[in-house]
């Protein structure tokens, strides 16, 4: 009798503990957005493995037709949350665009994204590209592709490029690459906002999967975009990439999880619930070097979710990455989701972001280096994480020592070794990094017309 | 002697098999106008031969009616397997009659798969929700709804819904104008210019505007009213209004002169000579109207849903266009049939609906 009340106490006990872990969410009917791209991959883990269930959400995933409308969506509040560019939410809520309040507790990866070139480019870069037993010497800058822009140029025809968006990190690392090889990607304007004065290389908006297709179609001549729509190019046999972001600059921040502040605010249980269950994907994504990315990759081929050929998917999945056809490379971090702390949503990333849209021209005017810190941490909200990560160790389904709990936020300065170009970057010095760039606006200049004053 | 005349049972016999041959012919007949709606007009000539009729007869009518239209589909079919594969894109050859099928197959498979996930999830639910009821915490207990991809189904389902609904809006709005439009010449001469300038309009110039107006009037985005289901369906609405709207004010203006003074004589009032003069006589008419109305909807709602990103068979292609695999082509061309064989269906239907409401000669 006693032995049966005793085990009748322990299993209310164990359930009531059990229960007593779930948060007590605001919201549980949430759809969230996203773009057929391989790094929406912690949302497909945390829906199909069952981690959103597991925090009491019941979430619906949508695919959006471009970035555009997946914005609109988290701003008229149709979508609780997406999938976001992280140039988005801190374009949004500087008004830059569309004018709203956008928060991220989470980010989502690290690299992943490629430049691709179209084949008949590819030719003509090909003899300026040092090569080293038979093959092309990785990475390939963009002062290889410099000629072939001259002779389009002195041909009066128009070089042009897809990128996703206008504050996608394609666009900034597409402007990198082209810069860091003397191109000149052209500056924006408040009044011309095609980005596109005074440039070499003209720059167009595509969404990522019909990329291939743009460029097969001859409008474009090249283009920066996440995978799986570099490595579609090699198989379809319409391109070659040249360089990935991993050899741009190393380990350079990607996509993060975009909630509107209001909803943030009015749910803030719900927020951390999600912030959790896409923790729990990350860990999963990255656990044991990579071991479960074949069911990753296996996931993302379902016509709901990626629905590319799942060998296109796994290509870049599985730590490998093939430029020309054959040419098959290790590139063990290309796409990373959890390890090097990749989920922390830094305000140093935020503020890289800021300071190229201020070279670029999308930011009009000089900021002082407080206003980047400013807006880093209006949208940044790495509070919210460490909350979620705390439930999780406590919850036994995460290591204590995974998270930087002691962070102020910013990273180490990234070492000059880890970028293209040798510039290193402190996300404290936004405008002392502004002036080491050679291309780009700094100090007081402003784009007047078609010209750099000041 | 009470044995019964062996001749004269055998001529009874005859004479009863005779008359019930008879009336199955009748029956034959009169199905036939059935089947003839119903688009199965083959089925008679078989039921005839089944009968007893004259088979080389029958036989003839049954190639013209059964024969002809399957060797034309196997020629077909022969035609795009041989043609097919010899066109190469970038997504791979063109699938031929196989690959498509094992799309189909493909596409009930997810279809199972996502049911069985569906029942695993209500199964966890209410395992979830039993251990609350037991932990004594019954204000926790929630009953959520699955919340997975839509499935081939029922995104058919949802294309069929929004085109009915759309329809119906267009129905509302097209016949009473139309009405109003035969009956008088100054509400003729008023509607007139504005219907010649709107029914050009391809439904993709309208998708924005309908886009704006719904995304900023309509607050609540749950429910049956959901606003990407209103966006398609005003869509339909606007493109399917013309043919219903320009039949009804034929129909109604070309009423015969004699019933018009028969109205005039027995002074009717306007809502009785429309219910029982105008409408019957303008029936077949507004019907040939809807049923065109129908057809361009379901054309229009496709390219709305492949625009605008609404849930639907539009959004299918759109979507298998995307994602670009190597089933991609062979998914699309299911859905192209399936268009077509739902848009077939649709029209069937309203000829059914006509044949049923309208008192014309042919029946």
């Amino acid at each position: 009798m006693r032995k049966a009340l005793l085990l009748a106490l322990s299993t209310t006990a164990l359930s009531t503990g059990a229960f007593a872990e779930m948060l007590d969410v605001e919201k549980d009917e949430l759809k969230f957005g996203f773009i057929k791209l391989t790094d929406m991959a912690p949302l497909a883990v945390a829906y199909e493995n069952g981690y959103f269930e597991d925090e009491g959400l019941f979430v619906t995933l949508e695919a959006q037709a471009n970035w555009k409308v997946l914005l609109d969506g988290v701003i008229g509040g149709q979508l609780d949350g997406a999938h976001m560019l992280a140039g988005q939410p801190l374009a949004a809520t500087i008004g830059y665009g569309t004018e709203a309040h956008i928060v991220t507790p989470f980010s989502m990866d690290l690299n992943g994204n490629g430049i691709t070139v179209s084949n008949e480019i590819w030719e003509q870069m090909k003899e300026y590209v040092p090569e080293e037993n038979g093959k092309p010497v990785h990475p390939i800058s963009a002062e290889a592709l410099a000629p072939v822009v001259k002779k389009y140029q002195n041909e009066g025809k128009p070089f042009n490029m897809g990128m996703v968006f206008p504050v996608s990190t394609h666009n900034y690392e597409l402007r990198y690459w082209l810069a860091a090889g003397g191109l000149q990607p052209g500056y924006y304007s408040p009044q011309d906002v095609t980005g596109q004065i005074g440039a070499d290389v003209l720059l167009s908006v595509t969404p990522p999967p019909q990329m291939p297709a743009t460029m097969e179609a001859g409008t474009i001549y090249g283009y920066c975009v996440g995978e799986p729509w570099n490595q579609q190019a090699v198989f379809k046999g319409i391109g070659v990439p040249v360089i990935t972001d991993y050899e741009l600059w190393k380990n350079n921040p990607e996509k993060v999880f975009g909630m509107s502040a209001s909803f943030v605010e009015e749910n803030p249980n719900t927020a951390i619930a999600v912030t959790k269950a896409l923790i729990r994907a990350a860990i999963w994504l990255d656990e044991n070097d990579n071991a479960n990315r074949m069911e990753a990759v296996e996931l993302l081929s379902r016509p709901e979710y990626v629905g590319a050929d799942s060998e296109v998917i796994a290509n870049s999945m599985t730590g490998t990455f093939e430029y020309e056809k054959g040419d098959k490379r290790e590139v063990p971090d290309f796409n990373v989701f959890f390890r090097y702390n990749a989920t922390y949503p830094f305000y140093s990333d935020a503020v890289w972001y800021l300071t190229q849209m201020r070279r670029w021209g999308q930011i009009a005017e000089a900021k002082p280096d407080s206003w980047y810190d400013e807006i880093a941490k209006s949208v940044y909200k790495p509070e919210i994480y460490l909350e979620a990560a705390r439930h999780l160790v406590d919850e036994g389904l995460a290591n204590e020592a995974d998270f930087p709990w002691d962070s102020d936020g910013y990273k180490e300065p990234t070492p000059a070794a880890d970028v293209i170009d040798g510039i290193p970057y402190d996300g404290r010095q936004p405008n002392a990094y502004l002036e080491s760039l050679p291309i780009g606006l700094k100090g007081d200049q402003t784009v007047v017309g078609n010209e750099v004053k000041g | 002697m009470t044995a019964i005349d062996p001749e004269s049972f055998n001529a009874g016999a005859d004479e009863a098999k005779e008359a019930r041959r008879a009336r199955l012919f009748t029956r034959i007949n009169k199905a036939d106008a059935w089947f003839k709606v119903l688009g199965l007009a083959w089925m008679t000539p078989i039921l005839k031969a089944a009968a007893g009729d004259n088979p080389r007869a029958q036989v003839k009518e049954i190639w013209q009616l059964l024969g002809v239209p399957l060797a034309a589909i196997a020629a077909f079919l022969i035609l795009w397997g041989a043609l097919a594969p010899k066109v190469q894109t970038s997504l791979g050859a063109i699938p031929g009659p196989a690959q498509v099928w094992e799309q189909v197959e493909n596409l009930h498979a997810d279809y199972l798969r996502d049911k069985a996930k569906e029942a695993e999830f209500y199964e966890r639910q209410d395992a979830r929700n039993a251990k609350l009821i037991a932990a004594g915490k019954e204000d926790k207990v929630k009953e959520r709804a699955y919340t997975g991809s839509p499935t081939y189904y029922s995104q058919i389902f949802t294309s069929i819904k929004t085109v009915f609904f759309g329809f119906l809006l267009a129905t509302v709005v097209a016949v009473p104008m139309g009405i109003a439009a035969g009956l008088s010449k100054t509400a003729n001469a008023a509607l007139n210019p504005i219907i010649q300038i709107f029914k050009p309009v391809s439904p993709l110039a309208w998708l924005p505007i309908v886009t704006m107006i719904v995304s900023a009037t309509v607050a609540n985005n749950d429910g049956l009213f959901s606003k990407s289901f209103l966006i398609s369906a005003i869509t339909v609405t606007l493109c399917s209004l013309w043919p219903t709207l320009i039949n009804t004010a034929l129909g109604v203006a070309s009423i015969d002169k004699d019933l018009v003074n028969v109205s005039k004589v027995l002074k009717m009032n306007t809502w009785t000579k429309i219910t029982k003069l105008v409408l019957p006589s303008a029936l077949p008419l507004i019907f040939t109207g809807l049923r065109l109305s129908l057809g361009v909807g379901w054309m229009v709602l496709i390219a709305a849903e492949m625009l605008a990103q609404n849930p639907g068979l539009g959004k299918f292609v759109w979507d298998e266009f995307q994602n670009g695999s190597s089933q991609s082509l062979a998914k699309i061309m299911v859905a192209v049939f399936t268009i077509g064989i739902i848009g077939f269906l649709l029209d069937r239907v309203m000829f059914t609906l006509q044949s049923l409401f309208t008192f014309s000669n042919n029946r």
